[in-house]
């Protein structure tokens, strides 16, 4: 891939970016969310059309107009989420779409898919329903799907995220094996520990660009983190006067699964007092989703308390916390945070349509509805064709104002922000960074949570590293130094 | 070679959305010329006389408005149900708790004054009808059983059930059919029109239009439901109790089909039969994607289907149409209204590569 661009709109996803592959090796393509990791393998596997640059397979320039073309070019895609039938066996889901004709093979397929399965060691029963598989097991039938269809690249798309550490030893064993044989692989992945252990070369985006390319034998864990947060310095902003004070948020012990059942937030315990912003940072992954939504009220956390304004307040609930008056700024403002379907006003009352005067006795005060969402409106510069305009037709930004206005017009004075600014363009992420800090200035807690460590360092007064569900460290601004903090957020204690 | 895309487009203006079931109304009819042609029908005679048949004296328009009431009842039962994402399918099955609900009461408590009596037997039919409903939603809510396949099946339940009631203990003494008793005549509904069969339960449904409108667009349980249906993930982070939304959603759902079930025992038949409702309960399900899910819709669509209903036997005897003209109308227009509730959000693209 030679300096593929690709633009969505006017973000661009994709800058220029190269990326080589040789047969027989594994290159790590790695990068926070939104570096543009999965923007560029959906143009290699024929999703999106290139808006720039070229596309060489085996030296030969070629354009995919779909995933068709790409398979029939040997690149397999292996999704985080699988794209199996679970209610067919192993055999049926590897023929699906390959047969030519009418009528089934299932001999000749059979005999096939064992041929495969003996080559590169990879046994699953063809007759095994895909439903009774473990998702490791999943995932193998997903690479030999790709195997079947005669694939030599393969791109995995964070593989591992998915699966418990004694599967990925597995998986890295499989992997081993296809390179052997002379199988080339894109590994996605953001992390570290992983790539090294893996890969051959890495690559490091950031921001739509490769910002570097190394030899995994030459560079180690603490550049790689640094070189994927980025070292850019920029100016700190103004941060005025302000003293910290009480304890405004407390937290203490923390413990939580995610989804899958595995742990994810695993003893955290902490402060956020009023009038400073603390930074909780971390590749993502390491359980700061999932430390928003105990704080959110969103998922019920095994073990733990929270006090707010030095109030026990009980965890697992979205409306004690509401009540407690914390402001919250979910991680994805399309799905958690807003009704895409609803109008603006609609959405602003989300969290005050129970309580007066937005409504009295069952009943909406559709006065008091207006004239808030229009203050909301108004307050935040959010721009929209009015109150009634549905929020789906407002820019990434804007939806960003609609919840800042939504959850910040009452002067809270606890705010909790995960990844305020992810997706959003340089102004948008400005105005909400200024308005992290006028809530501080004005004596709100602040806690940020953001894998992007300059904006960490851009707003924080004190910094605290999670991995892997844990808090690997904490300094104040003065004290913070990149490197120590890339070396935490790597899992190196110091 | 040409290849089909479909891709989103921008929100349509608010107008646009209010004349969509109006055209797809018209090309309905259009479309429906088709068969009526085919089955060597007059165009012009057919629909003239579908809508007299319908519409054009003081007999047909009562039968029309006759017929409209449990379709008005089921239609809103589905659409309130399914603005909040709870799939019910089952209001065929809500309607028949309902209707053995007030046979049984008809016939068992015929002493009570009709001004309790039939008070009575709505609010229990209501309530049968909510607590079949509120079943599957339970379920749902509990441990994320499928909704559709639950209050479907339900239906086949309630069926079997009021057969067994239809055979044993509800058959009325010495006959051989499953058909109960007679319900008291203080059970009955009140007849508002002399000469016709136009009950209380007619403005009764119209009057649940306005109810439900209210509901919707005026409450904090109207805006909670829909939250909860446009998005139960925002909800939740919201402060919103959503599996009580879903559970009184359920409740007010299947009360509506039950209330259909009531009128149709008390106001229709007056016993009860294993052939109470000829489907209104799934064609409440047609009739609210019809309305779009607003309640006025729904009273509209309802009304529209009676016309065809009504109409289509007198289309058959003066145009010489199969009745059965009426049934694919319904169906044309389902799937009209569909494909324009998809390009409403939607647009094709043609691309020649």
């Amino acid at each position: 891939m030679r300096e593929v661009t690709k633009r969505f709109l006017d973000v661009v996803a994709n800058d220029s970016v190269t990326l080589e592959l040789f047969p027989g090796e594994v290159v790590a393509l790695l990068g926070e969310n939104g570096a543009g990791k999965t923007t560029l393998m959906n143009v290699l596997f024929g999703y999106y059309q290139l808006d720039g640059g070229k596309l060489l397979v085996r030296g030969k320039e070629t354009v995919f107009s779909s995933p068709k073309d790409a398979i029939e070019s040997g690149i397999a895609m292996i999704h985080q989420h699988f794209t199996l039938v679970p209610s067919q066996t192993v055999l049926e889901n590897v023929m699906i779409g390959v047969e030519e004709s009418f009528f089934l093979n299932m001999a000749k397929a059979r005999k096939k898919l064992l041929r495969i399965e003996e080559q590169f060691g990879l046994y699953l029963d063809p007759d095994a329903y895909v439903w009774t598989l473990a998702i490791g097991e999943k995932q193998k039938l997903e690479i030999l799907k790709a195997l079947y269809r005669e694939a030599e690249i393969l791109i995995m798309d964070e593989p591992t995220a998915v699966l418990a550490p004694t599967e990925t030893k597995e998986l890295f064993e499989t992997l081993k094996t296809l390179v052997a044989r002379g199988k080339s692989i894109i590994f996605i992945s953001h992390h570290l520990q992983e790539v090294m252990e893996i890969s051959d070369r890495v690559i490091v985006l950031r921001n739509g660009r490769n910002v570097a390319e190394r030899k995994t034998s030459e560079t180690a864990i603490p550049e790689l983190a640094s070189l994927m947060v980025g070292r850019e310095l920029l100016e700190r902003l103004e941060h005025g006067e302000s003293s910290p004070g009480e304890p405004v948020l407390e937290v203490a012990d923390l413990h939580a699964k995610n989804s899958r059942g595995i742990k994810a937030v695993d003893g955290v315990s902490f402060q956020v007092r009023e009038g400073e912003v603390l930074g909780v940072a971390g590749v993502s992954g390491n359980g700061q989703t999932e430390l928003s939504e105990i704080l959110f009220g969103q998922i019920v956390p095994e073990r733990g308390s929270m006090k707010i304004l030095g109030k026990e307040v009980p965890v697992g609930s979205s409306k004690a916390v509401i009540k407690s008056g914390v402001a919250r700024i979910p991680e994805d403002r399309i799905s958690t945070g807003l009704f895409m379907d609803l109008s603006v006003k609609e959405n602003m009352i989300l969290e005050s349509h129970v309580s007066e005067p937005i409504s009295r006795n069952g009943l909406l005060n559709k006065q008091e509805i207006e004239s808030f969402a229009l203050s909301c409106v108004k307050s935040f510069q959010v721009k929209t064709d009015g109150i009634e305009a549905p929020v789906k037709s407002l820019s990434g930004g804007n939806l960003q104002k609609v919840i800042l206005a939504r959850e910040l017009v009452g002067d809270p004075k606890v705010v909790v922000a995960c990844q305020p600014t992810r997706g959003l363009d340089v102004g948008a992420m400005e105005y909400v960074h200024q308005v992290m800090l006028d809530e501080r200035s004005k004596g709100a807690g602040v806690l940020l949570i953001s894998d992007d460590l300059d904006e960490i360092f851009l707003l924080s007064d004190r910094i605290i590293v999670m991995y892997q569900g844990k808090i690997m460290g904490e300094t104040d601004i003065e004290h913070a130094d990149r490197d120590k903090i890339g070396l935490w957020m790597s899992g190196v204690a110091s | 070679m040409i290849s089909m895309n479909i891709v989103k487009r921008k929100p349509l203006p608010h107008w646009v959305r209010i004349v969509i079931p109006f055209a797809a109304v018209v090309i309905t009819l259009l479309l429906a010329a088709i068969p009526i042609l085919f089955a060597g029908g007059n165009l012009g005679k057919a629909y003239s006389s579908l809508f007299y048949g319908a519409l054009g004296n003081r007999f047909n328009l009562l039968e029309t408005f006759v017929k409209s009431s449990p379709l008005i009842l089921t239609g809103l039962a589905v659409a309130f149900a399914f603005r909040a994402r709870f799939w019910n399918i089952g209001a065929e099955g809500q309607l028949f708790a309902g209707a053995i609900m007030a046979a049984v009461i008809g016939i068992y408590f015929p002493g009570l004054p009709p001004y309790i009596l039939v008070p009575f037997i709505m609010v229990s039919g209501f309530l049968a009808g909510g607590l079949w409903a509120a079943v599957p939603a339970f379920l749902k809510t509990k441990w994320k059983v499928d909704d559709v396949v639950t209050t479907l099946l339900l239906n086949y339940v309630m069926i079997h059930l009021m057969g067994s009631l239809l055979f044993g203990p509800l058959q009325a003494p010495g006959s051989s059919w499953p058909r109960s008793s007679a319900i008291a005549d203080a059970a009955h509904y009140p007849m508002l029109i002399a000469r016709s069969r136009f009950h209380i339960g007619i403005p009764l449904a119209f009057a649940l239009v306005l109810i439900i409108w209210f509901i919707n667009s005026k409450t904090v349980f109207g805006y909670q439901s829909k939250g909860v249906g446009i998005n139960i993930r925002a909800a939740a982070f919201g402060g919103i109790n959503t599996n009580m939304v879903i559970l009184k959603t359920a409740l007010i759902s299947g009360g509506l089909a039950g209330l259909a079930g009531v009128g149709e025992v008390c106001a229709i038949q007056y016993h009860l039969l294993m052939d109470i409702s000829p489907g209104y309960g799934y064609t409440g399900i047609v009739i609210a994607m019809l309305g779009n899910l607003h309640p006025i819709g729904v009273a509209l669509a309802a009304f529209f289907f009676s016309i065809i209903n009504v109409g289509a036997q007198t289309m058959s005897r003066m145009a010489g149409v199969p009745v059965y003209i009426s049934g694919v109308i319904e169906g044309v227009a389902l799937m009209v209204m569909l494909i324009f509730l998809l390009l409403s959000e939607y647009k094709i693209r043609w691309k020649r590569s």
